[in-house]
């Protein structure tokens, strides 16, 4: 099977400003890939040369094996929600589901009314009179219903309140169970990410700093808590992501790309998925403080 | 039929969490042989999770042998753990007891006692895992 996204090089400038910066990534088919990081950070900008809505600067990228949005084929398999979930204020809810019979060939009606009525929406009811939780159910539904392979979203869940979010989560893990579709989507909640991604991909300052299955992932972070100077020399496999000193102990968030850090350290700590992204993103907010992209910085006390 | 919940702060997987709650619900005789387990698509409507942990939790439990699944209907239990593990559970009971004890007189507080046990615990499930 396709890869459903495949970049290389994959590089996108607006005039002066670098969005997103040689981004080589694979992301197998079947999953939920989270796409974290700061704001700024290029987010938008893969979601959006994913989706086909702009063009790279340079560098390559395919979508289920194809080049976004190269043909109508192509972009009825991808379904597209970009962020605040966009429906037209002035449709009804079913207007909205016979445009999106109109125009999508393999548009699943039976699929689209059941869902409606699911989540409890009424057909006759004008889009822009929805509640934020409702209208992201809508673009949800329409998403889905298109049938496609892969489904995009930018920030679903960002303006919703805790309620909505949840019940947004369960709506789409439901369609994933159901249709076995891939999706993407970008969200700075690591706690749901947590509950509903196989696959991670970490972006600061145009670049990806981390990318795989979530659990090969967590499987090879730890936390390091020594004497100060115990941990000095670490071999090159374990890479420090994030460390802090006081006068006799270091703390350490390392990547071990090897497996040597259990014989080095019995009672490392593993990370749950929002510490581990977490160092990333401190690393990054602190490289860019210093302009040193490379090195971790240590935090004295 | 069982209800699943997830607690994202006890540090234990969520596929495990499902795979203990079964566990429990068999040793608690609340599922017997026979007994449906709710479909993926339940599970993840309603907590929330990826369609994958659920997998992955009940091919565990198969591996178990205390499910199994039927094509087409759905994931059915197959053995209790009732008989066999209720009768243990006292002299295990007894012996706790008797480490707690230990653990006490050694000045260990409630604190310390709880997180020597946790941590055991974790490491030792992990390793059968």
């Amino acid at each position: 099977m396709n890869p459903v996204l495949r970049t290389e090089g994959l590089t996108k400038r607006y005039g002066s400003r670098q969005a997103l910066t040689d981004v080589t990534l694979t992301i197998p088919a079947g999953r939920v890939v989270g796409l974290v990081g700061p704001n700024g950070a290029g987010k938008s900008t893969l979601l959006n040369l994913a989706a086909g809505m702009i063009a790279p600067t340079s560098g390559t990228i395919q979508v289920l094996g194809a080049r976004p949005a190269a043909t109508a084929a192509q972009l009825a398999r991808v379904g597209f929600v970009a962020q605040d979930t966009p429906v037209y204020a002035g449709l009804s809810v079913g207007d909205h589901l016979r445009m999106g019979a109109r125009l999508n060939p393999a548009w699943d009606g039976a699929l689209a009314q059941r869902r409606v009525g699911e989540v409890g929406l009424d057909p006759a009811q004008k889009a822009g009179r929805l509640s934020g939780g409702q209208r992201a159910q809508l673009a949800l539904t329409i998403a889905a219903a298109k049938r496609p392979e892969l489904l995009i979203f930018d920030e679903p869940v960002a303006s919703l309140d805790p309620l909505s979010r949840r019940a947004f989560l369960q709506s789409l893990m439901e369609f994933v169970a159901e249709l076995e579709v891939s999706v993407v989507l970008s969200s700075h909640l690591l706690g749901d990410l947590e509950r509903v991604c196989d696959h991670l991909v970490v972006l600061t300052a145009s670049r990806v700093q981390l990318a795989g299955e979530v659990e090969e992932l967590l499987a090879a972070h730890y936390r390091l808590v020594a004497a100060r100077g115990a941990l000095d020399a670490l071999p090159p496999a374990v890479r420090v992501i994030h460390a802090e000193h006081t006068a006799r102990q270091s703390t350490l968030i390392v990547h071990d790309t090897a497996g040597a850090v259990p014989a080095l350290v019995p009672d490392a700590e593993r990370l749950d998925l929002e510490d581990m992204v977490l160092a990333y993103l401190t690393r990054a907010a602190n490289a860019s403080v210093t302009g040193n992209a490379e090195q971790p910085l240590e935090a004295h006390r | 039929m069982i209800d699943f919940h997830l607690d994202t702060r006890s540090g234990v997987s969520p596929y495990l969490q499902l795979v203990q709650q079964v566990q429990r619900a068999l040793r608690l005789g609340l599922l017997s042989v026979g007994d449906q387990l709710p479909t993926v698509k339940e599970v993840v409507g309603k907590l929330a999770i990826n369609p994958n942990t659920v997998l992955k939790a009940y091919r565990e439990l198969e591996h178990l042998g205390l499910v199994a699944p039927r094509p087409g209907l759905g994931t059915f239990v197959t053995r209790t753990l009732t008989d066999d593990s209720l009768v243990a559970h006292e002299p295990l009971r007894q012996e706790l007891l008797a480490w707690l004890a230990r653990a006490q007189q050694a000045g260990l507080d409630a604190d310390s006692i709880e997180a020597l046990f946790m941590t055991t615990f974790r490491k030792a499930t992990e390793v059968t895992q």
